[in-house]
């Protein structure tokens, strides 16, 4: 209580400071972590480092990954370079706090986006959009001739044992009024061994971490997951509450990725497209997105060409994903909810207008 | 002479002991089979379905993690500098004497450089350095104990300084400053990192361990209620929740860039820790000194500061010195924590490397490699405290009688 007394003691001052800079400098919106960042010449991004696809270390000592492209995206839109990142892993418990404790700018760590986290009288975050929605899935092996949940009808199912995804397999098995039989282990490893002797014949935890396992199976070809997601896990970046600014900054940046895909724009194609904005000026969209008119960018804190900064880094959303998760890498995860709203799937960026 | 009173042979005291009677012997070939079996089954599995690909691609990264590859050359100039400092210890304390254990220890580290690296498929300059730096270490050894005995012996007595002398450039050479370019310790990783942490906390807990075991039995109630008080503290939480609290509070505590980062933080938590651990087994050294010298001593006219020093201590140590190097090799190992609070130390290096899609499933070789480094390191510690223990016990017989 009293660091929250003194946390808004705090806000409030810098809150005045705000006002009274807004007062003599006309309308220039000031971002302590922005100038921060700025000033250090360098992003601080915490990633979880150890999660196939999401955030790993290259044998060259760089890291890459799904996480780790919106960090370069974010400091390439900020500084102007995608390499000016320092990485720190965090584990689950301290996550949190070293986002608070401005340890870290941006925590870009498969962070489950929920009602508590966001919240100011929970861990008072404030999340980017989406990066990828994740949830629960079974896999089966493709022999078995399975394509749903409910041809896993009286059949048995290997499940991690205290974990939501055993609470979740039970309550969509009964919503769906099919009976099965849940084999618990207590490790993921005794999980999956009991699932290739055909103990069992699907096994679940959540999409991601189900193809990240696969891949090291003998034979990975033969199973597949099943369409079927039966919990949601949308996975998004964070950033702290006080400084909207610097919140509406990475906001924009992850957006900008999702209506460069929208619009077709790809870390090849930018550049031509830019020439051909500056070119036609009827082209009026693409060049407020693209910064050639327009102050967004301004509007947000960053430069004019902040999204094109970030394309060039790291492409659009689609790019970003097939490298990382999808067909360019060996999880080789489907789309699904991850396409683009036209396409189908929940990627969908508010207008840049 | 009886032919019963010589000590048998090697031979006929194997067969005494593993083949004394029947179910000796059954027992014997069981355990035999047994055995043979693991290591035919292990062998196979390293040979023929491990993949190594996975550890020879990521060496460098196993061995130093993220440091800058323009910069290592400062590694390979400080390995190349202990493995001197080693050869020179080592020459200074055999002289020109090379007994059965020194030449199978040579004989390893030869075989070592020759075949890790060729395992490794490291590049033919990376080879080289290897058996540059085995070669200095060997011939350390030898031009220190053949041409030792004609520096002035002041110089012999005051070698072991150079040690931390060492130390203290070693750490300049890995993290910059002074005209090299800084190296964030962010970048520390691996091996180097686990090193790192473990021997700063070895070097350091050390003296706090021996103040915080003097302060403890002190006569002044204040500094002995404080030591206990920490001691038990310490001792009454896991390591993971001290470092746990070090990474999350010291951030809130102390204004923005005043906090250690977060390796020292982890370094400091180490030392700390171990430094309970370390007094109370100097306690037990204490204990086990009879009251008479302490007596003796006072009666000789040596103050309080002598007694401990000259009297005390000395003998505390020696018999507190089993139990503590026990504390250290424990610490070494307790460095691995340090992958759960996100350091990339050698088991968070591994971690890292597992999750590279790349080479997903590869977890049993990893964890082999790394067990295998762990227990090099720990045998090392082992086998340097024991020659020392040997030493000072030889010092005490001589001396004391």
């Amino acid at each position: 209580m009293v660091l929250n007394l003194r946390l808004q003691l705090a806000c409030s001052l810098v809150a005045a400071m705000a006002l009274g800079g807004c007062a003599s400098d006309e309308g220039g919106l000031q971002s302590q972590k922005l100038a921060l960042i700025k000033g250090r010449g360098e992003l601080i991004c915490g990633v979880q480092g150890t999660l196939p696809g999401f955030s790993s270390v290259d044998s060259d000592g760089s890291y890459k990954g799904l996480d780790v492209d919106i960090c370069r995206a974010t400091a390439a839109a900020v500084l102007g370079d995608p390499n000016k990142v320092e990485f720190r892993d965090l584990n689950p418990s301290e996550r949190f706090a070293a986002l608070a404790s401005g340890e870290v700018d941006l925590l870009s760590r498969n962070t489950t986006y929920t009602l508590s986290r966001d919240a100011a009288g929970g861990n008072g975050l404030s999340f980017a959009p989406v990066v990828f929605y994740d949830g629960q899935g079974l896999m089966v092996p493709k022999a078995s001739g399975i394509t749903s949940v409910k041809g896993l009808s009286g059949k048995p199912i290997c499940v991690e044992t205290g974990t939501t995804s055993e609470l979740n397999l039970a309550d969509r098995m009964r919503e769906l009024k099919a009976p099965y039989t849940p084999l618990k282990f207590q490790t993921s490893d005794q999980t999956y061994a009991a699932y290739l002797q055909g103990r069992c014949v699907a096994v679940t935890t959540d999409r991601s971490q189900l193809a990240a396992k696969r891949t090291g199976f003998p034979n990975p070809e033969a199973h597949v997951l099943l369409p079927d997601v039966i919990s949601k896990e949308p996975l998004a970046p964070a950033t702290v509450n006080g400084d909207p600014l610097w919140s509406d900054a990475v906001r924009w940046t992850v957006y900008g990725l999702m209506q460069a895909e929208e619009l077709g724009i790809t870390q090849t194609n930018v550049d031509a497209k830019v020439a051909k904005a500056k070119a036609n000026p009827n082209l009026a969209d693409l060049r407020r997105f693209l910064g050639v008119e327009g102050d967004f960018g301004k509007q947000v804190g960053l430069s004019p060409d902040f999204v094109v900064r970030a394309l060039k880094a790291v492409g659009n959303y689609g790019e970003i994903f097939e490298r990382n998760v999808g067909s360019g890498s060996v999880l080789k995860l489907e789309r699904g909810l991850n396409r683009s709203w036209k396409d189908g799937g929940l990627i969908y960026s508010p207008p840049f207008r | 002479m009886d032919p019963r009173l010589k000590s048998p042979s090697r031979l006929a005291r194997l067969r005494r002991d593993l083949f004394g009677t029947p179910l000796d012997g059954a027992i014997t070939i069981a355990l035999l089979a047994a055995l043979g079996a693991g290591a035919q089954a292990l062998l196979n599995w390293a040979l023929s379905r491990a993949d190594w690909a996975v550890i020879q691609a990521n060496s460098t990264l196993l061995a130093v993690g993220r440091y800058p590859m323009a910069q290592q050359w400062r590694l390979w100039l400080l390995t190349g500098l202990l493995c001197s400092a080693t050869g020179a210890s080592w020459g200074l304390l055999r002289r020109r004497s090379w007994p059965r254990n020194d030449r199978i220890a040579a004989g390893l580290l030869l075989a070592m450089a020759l075949v890790v690296p060729a395992a490794l498929e490291l590049g033919l300059d990376v080879r080289a350095r290897w058996w540059a730096i085995a070669g200095l270490l060997l011939l350390a050894r030898w031009a220190a104990g053949r041409w030792s005995h004609r520096l002035p012996l002041i110089c012999q007595k005051l070698w072991p300084l150079a040690w931390p002398g060492l130390y203290v450039l070693g750490l300049g050479l890995i993290g910059g400053g002074l005209g090299l370019q800084p190296v964030r310790t962010s970048q520390w990783g691996g091996l180097l990192l686990t090193l790192i942490e473990a021997s700063f906390a070895i070097v350091l807990c050390f003296p706090l361990g021996i103040a915080l075991a003097l302060g403890r039995r002190s006569e002044l109630p204040l500094l002995r209620w404080g030591s206990t008080i920490y001691i038990e503290f310490i001792r009454g939480a896991p390591l993971i929740t001290l470092l746990f609290l070090g990474q999350n509070i010291l951030g809130f505590l102390l204004p923005g860039g005043l906090a250690p980062d977060r390796v020292w933080r982890a370094a400091w938590v180490l030392t700390f820790f171990a430094a309970a651990y370390v007094a109370e087994a100097v306690r037990a050294g204490l204990t086990a000194l009879p009251r008479g010298q302490v007596e003796a001593a006072r009666s000789l006219g040596l103050n309080s500061l002598q007694t401990v020093l000259h009297v005390v201590l000395p003998q505390a140590l020696r018999v507190a010195l089993p139990a503590t190097v026990g504390q250290f090799i424990t610490l070494l190992q307790d460095t691995t924590l340090l992958s759960l609070i996100g350091l990339l130390d050698l088991l968070g290096t591994a971690r890292a490397i597992m999750a590279n899609p790349d080479f997903l499933g590869r977890n049993a070789e990893v964890y082999l490699v790394l067990a295998v480094l762990f227990w090099c390191c720990c045998a090392a510690l082992g086998l340097g405290c024991r020659a020392l223990e040997h030493r000072l016990n030889r010092h005490s017989s001589t001396a004391s009688r």
